[in-house]
């Protein structure tokens, strides 16, 4: 089984990517890594990471939205988290990353901050 | 009473998620709670992790070492690989604002935050050893 499944989901020209599994060394943060550059490449830029069903990530996985954020950026873009459980927000907090994130609780509210 | 088990691993990605699901089941068996044992579980694929990629450089010739001692201290895990070592006091700190937007180098942030005691050594054989304890 997959350790990670991504769906893609589009609001206005928002891409909202649902996360569902394990961002972790390997195939997670692989094809995270993918998908964001293929969105780049199809010139998506504003894109919403819905990290609610994320039920694990390690230092890779962090590592994966830290160069995610950085390579949308890059692109003049905007990279925004979704939903983050409470792991992970421990997670972010320690590496100091709420300070660079943009981060909801509600998906409009996410939405409504890109406008 | 305190219980071991001693696993080697070849310096493969698949090894570190062995490695945790090991851990975490002896964790679970010697009766540590759900709390406890998501931290052993990071600190395990951390150091795993590190091991595979920066000690043996994915060399499936080389394996890696890990032993895990459960006892009324709590819960004590060693990894050994066969690299060169390394000196951990001079891994960048990645919460220094410089080093924020890096891609890597959080492994041995996340496994001291998660552990009460984490120290390295060089190993008479060959090769580098972190131990960690995390307490009861």
């Amino acid at each position: 089984m997959a350790d990670i499944t991504i769906s893609e989901r589009q609001a206005g020209d928002v891409t909202i990517l649902d996360l569902n599994g394990k961002v972790t060394i390997g195939e997670g943060s692989v094809a995270l890594r993918t998908t964001v550059r293929r969105l780049l490449g199809e010139g998506k830029n504003k894109i919403l990471m819905n990290l609610g069903g994320v039920g694990y990530i390690d230092s890779s996985g962090i590592g994966e939205l830290v160069s995610s954020f950085t390579a949308v950026n890059k692109e003049g873009g905007t990279l925004k988290l979704l939903k983050l459980t409470q792991k992970i927000q421990d997670l972010l907090a320690i590496t100091k990353l709420l300070t660079v994130f943009d981060v909801f609780d509600e998906e409009s509210d996410a939405l409504s901050s890109f406008e | 009473m305190s219980e071991t088990k001693e696993l080697r691993l070849p310096s493969r990605i698949e090894s570190v998620d062995e490695a945790a699901l090991e851990a975490a089941k002896f964790a679970e068996h010697s009766g540590f709670d759900a709390d406890f044992i998501s931290a052993i579980d990071l600190a395990v694929r951390e150091s795993v992790a590190n091991a595979v990629k920066h000690g043996n450089k994915f060399d499936e010739a080389k394996e890696v070492e890990i032993t895990f001692a459960g006892s009324a201290e709590g819960f004590e895990v060693s990894v050994r690989d066969f690299g060169p070592g390394f000196a951990p006091d001079e891994i960048p700190d990645p919460t220094n604002p410089a080093n924020l937007l890096k891609a890597s180098g959080r492994g041995i942030l996340f496994m001291r935050s998660f552990m009460d005691e984490v120290e390295w050594f060089n190993h008479d054989g060959g090769g580098m050893v972190v131990k960690m304890l995390k307490k009861q």
